[in-house]
């Protein structure tokens, strides 16, 4: 089951960890994707937080952590072809994290309710 | 000041084109179309692009005299640059410079015959026309009833060609008149991205036929001010507001080529332009000067970024003026004004993020032009 954060992440629960990445109309805003920074495994992050780095040929940009937990793995993959992020913006994760409370992706947007988010 | 924004003739085209609109220097202009930065970087790099460039200024400055001689001893109190011994159908580069020594824009001039076209940034043009009409003896006429458009590119001399056949005679940096369907084209063989590939200003109620035309030929795509930033940047180009400005003379511009022996000490037409006293003595031994920098890794290093001599501690030794993702050059790429004692091939570090990134300090331009001279 998907979610979506307002600023523009899917998040994809997979056992009692979360996978996260950023949607097609996050990738199409950036513009082409150059350089991405990932967080080292094993950090506790604070929901809110800015953890990952994202460069465009446009600008610099972060992504924030959705929820309370620990980064469990990062796609290092991305970080030598951040251009991924562009191709296929659902299949590039840029990490996953275990929350720290199970029940926190409750309040996060559906489909439908992103989809009229972003119009 | 509350002003309204000005969209060129070419707006509608650029929406229809699927356009990323935004604000530029007062002008709401195409900042990406579909195909994204890198891919039409890449494609003027490797094809031919039409960049619409109609925000910047066109202005004919012409004597009362009627003299070319009395225009062209005009512009060169304003401009450090050999205005009078320029020909007819030629073009070159030249700077305005304020009392402190300072760049207040940078321009093309042309001698089109009884007079000059200048074209100036868009940001600077009404500063522009205001200082040329500060000048006695000439009449300063901006042209409002033309637009701008760039043709870039490997291809783009034999996409022209096919419309106006005597494009293809022309060598860089000449500038001439020819028709094209009835319209009366004003053309440049010159650009602001490293390739070959011209400049042509047209009369507004046919600007978009005309690119029409040109986007009609297979290997034209249009490219906006995204690609048009990095090319120039690969490309070892300032720009204005960003590289330099009015506290930055000639030579931490690293322009002091736009100066000629004539207009520098001892030569026959030295100074008598603003600033002649701290530019001048300052050319052959400037302290700093703009520079080239390759960042190690992939992280761009932007405008802003403060550069150190050393891994840690140390001092500041200057500042990115220019910087980002070079698509051609495949990493990032950027300049900074920095000590002339720092030789090419130094690592210095960029501070991004809390981190010293190495970079090594390298010579301009990261692609070499191709003109055809």
């Amino acid at each position: 089951m998907l979610k979506y954060t307002e600023d523009h992440e899917w998040l994809r629960a997979e056992g009692d960890e979360i996978v996260v990445g950023i949607t097609k109309h996050a990738s199409e805003q950036l513009g082409d994707v150059v350089f991405i920074e990932l967080p080292d495994e094993g950090r506790e992050v604070e929901a809110g937080e800015e953890i990952v780095v994202i460069e465009s040929v446009k600008a610099a940009s972060d992504i924030t952590a959705p929820v309370a937990g620990t980064i469990t793995a990062v796609n290092a993959a991305l970080a030598d072809a951040p251009g991924d992020v562009n191709g296929d913006p659902m299949a590039a994760w840029f990490f996953r994290l275990k929350p720290s409370d199970a029940s926190a992706l409750d309040g996060f947007m559906d489909e439908d309710a992103y989809k009229a988010l972003v119009g | 000041m509350a002003e309204t924004i000005r969209r060129t003739a070419l707006h509608d085209l650029h929406v229809e084109l699927g356009a990323r609109m935004v604000p530029f220097a007062g002008w709401q202009m195409p900042v990406q179309y579909p195909m994204g930065v890198m891919a039409e970087h890449l494609h003027t790099r490797s094809q031919a692009g039409l960049f619409d460039v109609s925000h910047m200024g066109q202005v004919l400055v012409r004597a009362q005299d009627g003299q070319m001689a009395s225009a062209a001893a005009a512009l060169e109190s304003r401009i450090p640059a050999d205005v009078a011994g320029l020909p007819e159908g030629r073009q070159r580069y030249g700077l305005f410079t304020n009392e402190v020594g300072g760049i207040i824009d940078d321009l093309m001039f042309a001698n089109r015959g009884d007079h000059f076209l200048l074209v100036v940034n868009a940001a600077c043009a009404e500063q522009d026309i205001a200082h040329l009409r500060s000048l006695s003896g000439v009449q300063v006429t901006p042209v409002t009833d033309r637009g701008l458009l760039a043709l870039q590119g490997p291809r783009a001399a034999e996409v022209l060609a096919r419309l106006v056949p005597a494009a293809a005679d022309m060598r860089f940096m000449d500038s001439q008149a020819h028709g094209w369907d009835g319209v009366d084209l004003w053309i440049s063989r010159s650009g602001y991205t490293g390739e070959d590939g011209f400049e042509i200003s047209v009369p507004e109620a046919r600007l978009e036929a005309f690119a029409r035309a040109l986007l009609a030929e297979p290997e034209v795509a249009p490219i906006g001010l995204g690609a048009r930033d990095s090319l120039r940047l690969e490309a070892g180009m300032p720009l204005y507001g960003h590289d330099m400005d009015g506290t930055v003379t000639p030579a931490a511009a690293a322009l002091g080529w736009s100066i000629p022996k004539l207009r520098r000490t001892g030569g026959a037409r030295t100074g008598g332009f603003p600033g002649a006293d701290v530019i001048l003595p300052e050319l052959g031994t400037p302290g700093a000067t703009r520079r080239g920098l390759r960042p190690e890794g992939r992280a761009p290093i932007r405008e802003g970024v403060t550069i150190f001599d050393s891994a840690e501690g140390g001092q500041p030794i200057g500042t990115v003026s220019s910087g980002g993702f070079g698509p051609t050059v495949g990493g990032p790429v950027a300049m900074a004004r920095l000590p002339v004692a720092i030789l090419d091939g130094t690592t210095v570090f960029a501070e991004l993020r809390g981190k010293r990134i190495p970079v090594t300090v390298c010579p301009l331009p990261f692609v070499t032009p191709s003109y055809k001279r």
